[in-house]
This record gives structure tokens, sequence and C-alpha cells, in this order.
């Protein structure tokens, strides 16, 4: 299903935050992360996570590291800050609060 | 993966996506590895799915999502790359980062050289004061202008032994500037002066081009570079000007007199070595940012074709005829000079493919103004010649604007050809870049001939 672009947008901020909140990651990883979690139905293009992860980094959200991974790749890895922890948790009740008002406008539409 | 037999196209394939990023202003070294490290995973996941390698690479590029959408959204982020830095050690590859370093040793001695040349001729007795400032401007050019054509030698890797004979204008130059028995102040010395450093420009094109001065676009090329050369040297003598602002108040605050430094050091050495390291600049930028010189063009190409029609319409308008001063013939080369260099330069920027535009037929509007101009100028002077008498000046002016006028209106002849559709561009930049010794060798004229001629007066 087509999200739209301002609804990717939009939820491409707490997703990744979210996403480097269970550990440090890397680009590639965190676009099949995406993938998994939305069963599919989130798609990015690729190369626009990047931008977001630069956005983030600028504003102090997450930091990065080049490092050398097992398999011996050069990559450049991710972590949330705890300013990105902060900005998490206010990301997440904003979101609750978009969900539950549309959940509760839904529920009685189901009812009705 | 394996290195088999599929494993070199597909490295040379994401070499190709790589230098294709890398041309790319929004891209920096590192971003192009993050973005190839996230292709080479994905094509790693996709053969190890099945697919070929070749296929994979298809799949994960389409994946990375168009190019210039990337690169858009990479530019909102990182809009500060889209004001292209000046990179002196670029990043990238070691090897060019020592040919780099190498390059800014060869610059920085030869700038020096160049400023301690013209502290030279001190050492003998000749101080750079009022006394010997007739030897210095006959001079100035000397200083400088053969340590900028070793830089070209040495940049294009000319064999020095072929080009020895670069030498040779330099040699004659020194020579004859310094065996004339000028008359002190005479015209003469003034006119060799100043002619003097556009015929050793010629020289300084042949060796920018590599001595190749009739192939190629390199003619155009030294043109472009002339042009910008001129701007930073502009651009850094106003700089070098606060800098000996402050070097005068500071040391004047501690009860200090240091003029000296500014006009015996400051101002001719650096006078001298800005040449080298503008010179240095220009080539080390030319890709990187904006020509200067065609912006200034367009900018001023309708303005001064303005001046030009309403010049025409209020002296038609009122009839004044042109006030015939000393100085009006020199006036009119000036403006020349300067319509010459508007249609040179909008020509070195222009794309010779493009089909005419409405600036074309503005250049050849600015063009013809400027013809008329100064055949209405001429036709005034020639009326009055004779009762003025044939003075150096007045040949060496005369002369200029001959010289000009061919330019011009042999430009005008092949821009309405172009309009008409009957002539390529090429044919245009062709004749105004053939065109160009001819200024240098008329210059050279005037500083061989002309003394001898009117008898160093």
């Amino acid at each position: 299903m087509d999200l739209g672009k301002d609804l990717v947008a939009a939820s491409a901020t707490p997703l990744v935050l979210a996403i480097l909140a269970e550990g440090e990651s890397y680009g590639y990883a965190i676009i099949k992360r995406v993938s998994e979690l939305s069963g599919g139905h989130l798609h990015w293009t690729d190369g626009m996570l990047y931008p977001v992860l630069h956005r983030l980094e600028r504003h102090g959200l997450v930091a990065s590291k080049w490092r050398s991974s097992e398999s011996g790749r050069h990559r450049k890895y991710y972590r949330l800050t705890k300013e990105g922890r902060t900005q998490l948790e206010a990301q997440r009740k904003r979101w609750q609060i978009v969900d539950e008002t549309l959940n509760r406008i839904w529920m009685k539409a189901c009812r009705a | 993966m394996s290195a088999g037999p599929g494993h070199a196209p597909l490295e040379e394939q994401i070499g190709q996506w790589r230098a294709y990023l890398r041309r790319r202003r929004a891209f920096n070294g590192p971003d192009v590895e993050e973005l190839e490290t996230h292709l080479r995973d994905q094509v790693a996941v996709l053969t190890q799915a099945g697919l070929a390698e070749d296929e994979a690479f298809l799949v994960a590029v389409k994946r990375m999502g168009s190019l210039d959408a990337l690169s858009r959204e990479f530019a909102r982020e990182h809009s500060e790359r889209l004001w292209k830095q000046l990179v002196i050690a670029p990043e990238g590859d070691a090897g060019r980062g020592t040919a780099t370093r190498t390059e800014t040793l060869v610059v920085f001695a030869l700038a020096v050289a160049a400023a301690l040349a013209i502290k030279i001729p001190g050492l003998f007795g000749r101080e750079l004061d009022d006394a010997h400032a007739p030897f210095y401007v006959r001079n100035a050019s000397l200083f400088v202008l053969p340590f900028l054509t070793a830089y070209f030698v040495w940049k294009r890797r000319m064999d020095p032994r072929h080009c020895v004979w670069l030498a040779v204008p330099f040699i004659a130059a020194a020579v004859v500037m310094n065996i004339f028995p000028f008359t002190r102040d005479s015209h003469t010395e003034r006119l060799s002066a100043l002619h003097l450093p556009i015929a050793l420009w010629l020289v300084v094109g042949i060796a920018y081009v590599g001595g190749r001065w009739f192939q190629g676009g390199g003619r155009m090329d030294f043109v472009r570079f002339s042009g910008e050369l001129f701007i930073y040297y502009v651009l850094i003598a106003l700089g070098g000007g606060v800098l000996t602002a402050f070097t005068m108040m500071m040391f004047q605050a501690i009860g200090m007199k240091p003029d000296w430094i500014a006009q015996e050091w400051l101002i001719p050495c650096g006078a001298m070595g800005a040449v080298l390291v503008g010179s240095w600049l220009v080539e080390a930028k030319q890709s990187v940012i904006e020509n200067m010189a065609p912006v200034l063009t367009r900018l001023f190409t309708p303005l001064f074709t303005i001046l030009l029609l309403a010049f025409l319409a209020t002296m038609a308008w009122t009839g004044r005829p042109i006030d015939i001063q000393r100085n009006v013939l020199i006036a009119f080369d000036l403006l020349l000079v300067l319509v010459v260099g508007l249609v040179l330069y909008s020509a070195s920027a222009r794309d010779p493919e493009a089909p005419p535009s409405l600036f074309d037929g503005l250049q050849l509007l600015l063009i013809a103004s400027a013809l008329v101009v100064d055949a209405v100028a001429l036709a005034a002077i020639a009326s009055r010649i004779s009762e003025f008498g044939f003075t150096p000046n007045r040949v060496a002016a005369l002369g200029e604007n001959l010289i000009l006028l061919i330019s011009l209106a042999g430009s005008a002849w092949l821009y309405a050809g172009f309009l008409r559709g009957r002539k390529p561009f090429r044919a245009l930049e062709a004749w105004q870049t053939a065109y160009l010794p001819v200024y240098a060798i008329w210059a050279a004229l005037v500083v061989v001939l002309f003394p001898p001629l009117f008898a160093y007066a």
C-alpha cells in the first residue's frame, strides 16, 4: 500500500530513532528492519534514509562512527544519543495522541 | 564474494556508479562510501537469493532511488556543499593529495621568487624610489611573467628542452627595455612599459596551452583563465590593501613609521607574488566554481548597450559634436577594448551548439552601436589630425583603434551570419581566438619600433 510521501517523511524520524533505541545499527540494516516491522508495507527508497540520518546527526539526536564489521566491511554505524532518547519519548507521545484520536473515531464509525 | 569471472564486471559497474556520484556536488567522499556499502550489502543479499550479479546490481541501484531526487535531498541537508569550497587539498586518492602538495610547494616557491626578484635590483643600487621609478615601470612585467611561464611549463609537463625558446622573448624584452636611451618620462617610454605586458602575455598563453597554440580549445581556455585571473587579482589586491592599511595603523599606534615596510616590501612583493598565487587559484578552482567573468559580462552587456544607444541618440538629438580633447582617442580605444572583452567573455561561456538567443541579438546590437560610436569619434578626430601632428601616443592610439575595429567588425559580420542561421557559432569563436596574437604583435611593435621611430621622445 502506498502511504504517501508526507506520511512516510513524517514517520521516518520516530521510526529511525526507535530502531536505533534497540541498539546501534547502519543504513542497510535499518532499512531491512523497517521493512520487517511494517510487514513490507512501509517501503522507503533506500538512498533517502541517509539524508534523514545526517539530519538527525546534525541535530545531535544520533552519533555516528566508521567501523569495520565482522564481515570486514567498513561501515558507518549510528547510535542514539541522550537527546535522541528524549526526542524519541516526545515523538512517541505525539504519535500516541494521533493514534488514539484516530482510533476513537474509527471505533465509533465501526459501531455505528 | 568470490573473485570469480563474474567479479570484475560488478566492480567495474560499482566503480562507474561511484564516479557518477562523486561528480555531484551534494555528496562528499564519506557519503559516497556510505551509499556504496549500502549498495554492496544489497547486491550481496540479492545474489545470495539467486540473482546474477549484474541483475542484482541493477535492482540495488533501482532501490537506491533516482540520483536526482537523492542529490536534491542531500543538498537540502548539506546546503553548505552547494557553496562549493575551494578545496586546496582535495579529498580522494592519496596520489592526488601528494600531487597537490607538490604543486602548492612549486607555486609557493615561484611566488616567493617573483616577490624577491623585484628586490634584486635594489642590491645593485637601484632602490625602489622615485629616482628609479622609470626602471621599475619599464621592467615590471619581467619580474613576474617569466615565473608564471615557468609555472605553466612545469604544470603542463612541457619538455624544458623544447621550451627554452620561450625564454627568448623575455631576454629580448629585457635587453630592449634597458638599452633604449629613453628620455626620462618620455611618451615612448610610457608606451613601451604599457605594451610590454600585453606582448609578453602571449608568451604566457603559449605556455598555458602547453605549447600547442593552434590545437584544440586551448586558446579559449587561456582567455577564460586571463579573465578569472584579473578578477582574482583585483580581489587579492583589495585584501592586500586592507593588510597594508592595518600594518600602517597598528605600527603608527606604537609610534613607529612603517611606511618603508609597505612601500618597499608589502606592496611591490605582494603585487608580484599575487600574480602567481592568483593563477594557481584560478587553475585549482576552474572546475569548482562558476566562472565570474561571463557572469559579469551577462550583467553589463545590456547596460553598456543602453549606454551606447543613449549616447548616440543624445548626439543625434542635440547635434553636439565630440569635443576633441587630448585623451579622447584613448577613451574611445578603451571603450572598444571593453566591448571586445564583453563579446569575448560571453563567447567563452556560451555553448557553441546552442541556437541563437535574445542575448546574441543583444551582443550584435552592442557591437554595432560601439562601431557607430567609434566611427563618429574617428571622423571627428580625422578632421583635425593634421592639426595635432603625429605623436607616438596618437599613432599608438590610432593603430589600436584600427585593430579593435577590425576585430569587432569581423565579430559583427559573423554574429549577423550566425543569427540568420548561415554560420555556426564556432566560426565566431574561431575568429576571436585567431585574432588574439594580433593584439600581442601590435603591442610588441609598439615596444620595439616606436622608441627609435620617435627618437625616444
